[in-house]
C-alpha cells in the first residue's frame, strides 16, 4: 500500500501529511506543556494551590492566570519564557518551589547538608562510643556520686552478669 | 452571662499564678512547713481545672443559647447551625481555641496533681512547670484573646456563622485529638524539666512518663490523620496532604516526639542518651508551641491560619522564655545526664535507634526550614518566595524512605550486637517476600526507569512489604515458640506474646500500622484526573470509569442551600455507583463550598467535584480524581491507634504454664524469642 501510494506519484502529499502529524502532535505538545508549567505556578489569591488544581470557590486569579497560560503556550512561547513572565507579572511567589540559583539555592542545599552532616555525626559518635571503656550509668547502683564506677564490678564480672542475663531471658 | 465567664477566667488565672509560684517558693525554700505550702499550690492547680472548665461550659452553653451579645459566639455561630458544630465552636476560633487548650492542660495537670502519690516531690517539680505554662494560657485568655469579650454596638439577630470549612463531622474531632496531642507534650516536658531542676536519680521519670508519652504521641498521630482526611472530603482538590505551614506545625512535634518514644528506650534498657532524650522532649514540646506561634501570628500565610493578631508576640515571648529556662537548668545541671555511651556493635539495636532519631529529627529540620525558607528569604534578599509540596516531597521522600528501612530492620536487631545468624534468619524470607512483591509490581507495570515517582513508590512498596513481613514473621515466631511451650493454638499463643511484652509487641503493630499508611501514600504517583463542562447526558472518560451526568438537583436547608449534580459512574457497560457532589452556599456566612462525592474502595477512590458553573457558558464543571489505594492511609491509622492502645496494656505477670508433658515451666515476663528488648 505504501510502496503504492510512492508509485501513484502522490508525493506532493507527504509534506501536507507531515504538517498534519506535527500540528496534532503539537496540541498534545500544548496541553503537556500547560499541565508541566502550571503545576510550576502557584495560584496567587493565597489558597496555597497550584494553579491547575486551585479549585477555590470565586478564586478571582486562577481562571485568568490559565488563559494566561494558555494563551502564552498557544503562541509558542519557550517554558522559560512563560515562567519569566509570570514571575514578572505576580512576582516569585508565582513559583511553586525555590529557583536552584542564587540564595534561593540554599534552600535546596540545607536538608542535603544536614543529612550528610547528620549522618556523619552518627557515624563518629557511634564509633566513639564503640571504643569507650564502659562504666555502670550515673543512676545504677555501682556509681559513685559523679556517674562513675565506685569500684566493685569489673568488665569481667559485668560481662558474666550480662552473659547470665541473656541466658536467663532465651525461652 | 460574659461577665461570670471572664470572672471564672481571671479566677483561675490567679490559682494558676498561685500554684506557680507558691509552689515555686515551696520547692526552693526546702523548710519545715514547704510540704503544706507546696500542698495549697498543688490544690490551687486542681481548682484551676474546675474555674476553666466553668468557663469552657460556659461558653459553649453561649453557643447554644445564641448569646451574641459575646463577640466570639456572634462571630464563629449562628441560630441555624447544627448542635454538634455548636459544641466545635469552643475550638472554631482563635480565643475559643486557647481556652480549649487552657481547658486540655488544666485537666492534664488535674490528673498529674491527683496521682502525686507515685513521687510526691517529682510530682510537685512537675506541677509547677505545668501550672506556669497554665499562666501563659490564662495571661493570653484574660489580656489579649478574650472569649467573653461583649460587642459594644446593638446585639444582632443572627451571627455570621461557623466557617463552612469547618461544618464537616470530622472537625468536631479533628481538633480536639490534635490539641490533646499539642498540650499533652506538656506533661513529659515538665517531668523531664522537674526532673533535671532536682537532679532527680536514675530513670523513674521516664517511666512514669512513658504512658503519658504514648497517649499523647496518638492522640497527636490521630489528630495529624484525621487533619489529612478532613482536608481530602472538604477542601476538594483530592489530595490529603498539602504540606500546608499549618499541616507542618502538626507534623513537626509528632516527628519529634516519635524520635523521642524511641530513643527513651535506650536510656531505659542501657542508660544512654539521656541529654539527647531531654532536648527532644523539650523540643516537641517547643514546636507544638511553635506551630501554634505560626497559626496565629499570622506570620506565615496559610489558608488554615487563624486571624492575625497581637497574640503571636505573647507566643514569641512564651517560646524565647521557656527555651532560656530549659537551657539554664540543662547547663546547670548536665552533669547529671551523664551517661554509660558503650556501643558494642554497630550492628545492634542502639545504631538503628541513633540512626532513626536522626532520620526523625531531620525530618523535621527539612520540614521546619521549608515552612520558614519564605520568611528567611524575605529577610535574606528581600523577596518571598513559595515553598510548595513539590520542595518537600524531593527532600522528604528518600529520608521517609531511609525511616521504613529502619523501621523493618531496626526491631529485628538485639540489643548491644546482632550476629550474622541471627541477621538471616530474622530478614531471609521478609526479604525474599519484599523482592517477590517488587517484582511482582514491576510485572503489573510499575516501570521505575520511566519516572523517579515510579521508582520510589516501587521501593515504597517493597519497604512496606519489608516491615508488614518482618512483623508477621515476628509474631508467627514468637507464636510458635511459645506454642512450643504451653501447647496452645498459634492465634492464644501470639496473644500471649504480645501480653508479654505489650509495649514491644504493640508497637510492632504500631509498625505494621506505618506499612500500611505507605502503601496507600505510594498510589500517589498513578493519581489520574479529568474535567470537563457536563450538561445531562454528558460522559467523561476516567481510567477505566466512564462518568455519566444523571442531572443536575438542589436542595435547601435552614443552615445552606445546595445544587448536586448526579453523577452516575459505570465500568464497561455495568453501572457500579452513582455519586451527588455538591456546591453549597451557605446562609449565614454567605460563602460557597463545595463538598466532594468519594467512592471509596481498597484498590482506588473516585472523587468527583461539583466545581460550579463557566461563568461565560453557565454550563457545570465537573471534576473527578482517581486517587489508587487512599484508603489504606485511614486504615493503617487504625491500626496505629489500636497497636498504641495495645501497647499501653500492662504486661502480664510472669506466669507458670502447662507444658506439653505436663511439667510446669515458668516462662518469664520479659522471655525474648527471637530479638532482644522492645
Amino acid at each position: 500500500m505504501l510502496f503504492s501510494f510512492f508509485r501513484e506519484k502522490r508525493l506532493h502529499l507527504v509534506p501536507a501529511l507531515l504538517l498534519g502529524v506535527l500540528l496534532l502532535m503539537g496540541a498534545g505538545d500544548d496541553s503537556a506543556r500547560i499541565d508541566r508549567i502550571g503545576h510550576q505556578l502557584m495560584c496567587v489569591c493565597g489558597c496555597n494551590q497550584v494553579l491547575l488544581e486551585c479549585n477555590h470557590v470565586g478564586c478571582s486569579y486562577s481562571t485568568r492566570m490559565r488563559d494566561e497560560l494558555t494563551a502564552a503556550v498557544t503562541r509558542g512561547d519557550s517554558d522559560n519564557i512563560v515562567v519569566q513572565w509570570f514571575i514578572q507579572t505576580y512576582g516569585t511567589t508565582v513559583l511553586t518551589v525555590p529557583t536552584d540559583h542564587g540564595f534561593n539555592r540554599v534552600a535546596w542545599i540545607m536538608p542535603y547538608l544536614a543529612l550528610v552532616l547528620g549522618i556523619g555525626a552518627v557515624v563518629v559518635i557511634a564509633g566513639t562510643w564503640r571504643n569507650r571503656p564502659s562504666w555502670p550509668p550515673s543512676g545504677g547502683s555501682a556509681s559513685g556520686p559523679d556517674g562513675r564506677p565506685s569500684g566493685g564490678s569489673s568488665d569481667s564480672e559485668l560481662d558474666r552478669f550480662r552473659d547470665q542475663a541473656r541466658r536467663e531471658t532465651q525461652l | 452571662m460574659a461577665e461570670l465567664g471572664s470572672f471564672v477566667l481571671l479566677l483561675a488565672l490567679i490559682l494558676s499564678g498561685y500554684s506557680f509560684l507558691v509552689g515555686l517558693i515551696a520547692l526552693i525554700r526546702k523548710q519545715p512547713g514547704s510540704e503544706r505550702l507546696s500542698e495549697t499550690a498543688r490544690r490551687a492547680g486542681i481548682a484551676s481545672f474546675g474555674a476553666v472548665f466553668i468557663g469552657a461550659v460556659i461558653l459553649v452553653t453561649a453557643a447554644f443559647r445564641n448569646d451574641f451579645s459575646i463577640s466570639y459566639i456572634l462571630h464563629h455561630s449562628n441560630r441555624d447551625l447544627p448542635l454538634p458544630y455548636k459544641f466545635a465552636t469552643l475550638w472554631s476560633g482563635q480565643e475559643g481555641s486557647l481556652l480549649f487548650w487552657s481547658l486540655l492542660l488544666s485537666g492534664y495537670g488535674l490528673v498529674l496533681r491527683l496521682r502525686h502519690k507515685t513521687d510526691v516531690r517529682l510530682f510537685a517539680h512537675a506541677s509547677v512547670v505545668i501550672a506556669a505554662v497554665q499562666v501563659f494560657f490564662l495571661l493570653l485568655l484574660n489580656f489579649a484573646a478574650k472569649p467573653f469579650a461583649v460587642i459594644q454596638t446593638a446585639v444582632p439577630p443572627d451571627g455570621n456563622g461557623l466557617n463552612p470549612l469547618l461544618q464537616y463531622p470530622e472537625m468536631v474531632i479533628h481538633p480536639p485529638m490534635l490539641y490533646l496531642g499539642y498540650v499533652g507534650f506538656t506533661v513529659p516536658f515538665a517531668f523531664a524539666l522537674g526532673a533535671l531542676a532536682m537532679k532527680y536519680p536514675g530513670e523513674k521519670w521516664i517511666h512514669i512518663t512513658r504512658r503519658w508519652t504514648m497517649v499523647t504521641w496518638g492522640f497527636l498521630t490521630c489528630g495529624v490523620f484525621l487533619g489529612a482526611h478532613w482536608a481530602y472530603s472538604v477542601l476538594g482538590w483530592g489530595g490529603y496532604w498539602g504540606w500546608d505551614p499549618v499541616e507542618n506545625a502538626s507534623l513537626m512535634p509528632w516527628l519529634v516526639g516519635t524520635a523521642f518514644l524511641h530513643s527513651v528506650m535506650m536510656q531505659e534498657k542501657r542508660g544512654m542518651l539521656k541529654t539527647w532524650n531531654m532536648w527532644l522532649v523539650f523540643g516537641t514540646f517547643w514546636l507544638a508551641i511553635l506551630g501554634t506561634f505560626l497559626t496565629r501570628s499570622g506570620i506565615i500565610s496559610s489558608v488554615h491560619a487563624f486571624a492575625q493578631s497581637s497574640i503571636g508576640d505573647w507566643f514569641f515571648w512564651f517560646l524565647i522564655v521557656s527555651l532560656g529556662t530549659f537551657t539554664f537548668f540543662f547547663i546547670k545541671n548536665r552533669s547529671h545526664l551523664r551517661s554509660e555511651h558503650k556501643l558494642e556493635s554497630l550492628i545492634s539495636r542502639e545504631s538503628s535507634f541513633l540512626f532513626n532519631n536522626l532520620l526523625f529529627v531531620l525530618a523535621c529540620f527539612t520540614v521546619l526550614w521549608g515552612t520558614w525558607f519564605p520568611k528567611i528569604s524575605e529577610l535574606a534578599q528581600g523577596k518571598k518566595v513559595t515553598v510548595g509540596a513539590a520542595f518537600y516531597n524531593k527532600v522528604t521522600i528518600p529520608v521517609a524512605l531511609l525511616l521504613l528501612l529502619l523501621t523493618a530492620v531496626g526491631p529485628l536487631l538485639a540489643w548491644r550486637k546482632t550476629s550474622f545468624e541471627s541477621l538471616k534468619r530474622n530478614f531471609l524470607w521478609p526479604s525474599l517476600g519484599a523482592l517477590a512483591v517488587g517484582i511482582v509490581l514491576i510485572g503489573l507495570g510499575v516501570k521505575p526507569w520511566n519516572d523517579i515517582s515510579y521508582l520510589y513508590a516501587l521501593m515504597a512498596a517493597m519497604l512496606a512489604a519489608l516491615v508488614a513481613f518482618t512483623v508477621i514473621s515476628e509474631f508467627i515466631r514468637g507464636g510458635r515458640v511459645i506454642s512450643g511451650h504451653t501447647g496452645e493454638n498459634l492465634a492464644a499463643s501470639m496473644i500471649r506474646l504480645w501480653h508479654r511484652n505489650t509495649r514491644r509487641y504493640g508497637g510492632y503493630i504500631v509498625h505494621f500500622g506505618v506499612a500500611l499508611v505507605f502503601i496507600g501514600i505510594l498510589g500517589t504517583p498513578f493519581n489520574r484526573e479529568a474535567e470537563k463542562e457536563m450538561a445531562f447526558g454528558d460522559k467523561m472518560a476516567l481510567g477505566p470509569y466512564t462518568l455519566l451526568c444523571r442531572s443536575y438537583t438542589q436542595e435547601e436547608n435552614a443552615n445552606y442551600s445546595s445544587d448536586l449534580a448526579i453523577i452516575q459512574i459505570f465500568k464497561g457497560d455495568k453501572q457500579i455507583d452513582t455519586l451527588y457532589p455538591e456546591s453549597r452556599f451557605y446562609t449565614a456566612s454567605q460563602q460557597q463550598q463545595h463538598v466532594p462525592a468519594i467512592r471509596s474502595t481498597l484498590k482506588e477512590d473516585i472523587y468527583v467535584v461539583y466545581e460550579g458553573q463557566n461563568q461565560d457558558t453557565g454550563r457545570p464543571i465537573i471534576k473527578a480524581h482517581l486517587n489508587p489505594m487512599v484508603s489504606w492511609i485511614w486504615i493503617g491509622l487504625i491500626v496505629m491507634v489500636f497497636g498504641t492502645i495495645l501497647s499501653l496494656v500492662p504486661n502480664a505477670v510472669p506466669m507458670r504454664a502447662t507444658v506439653r508433658d505436663g511439667a510446669e515451666a515458668r516462662l518469664p515476663a520479659h522471655a525474648d524469642p527471637v530479638g532482644a528488648g522492645d
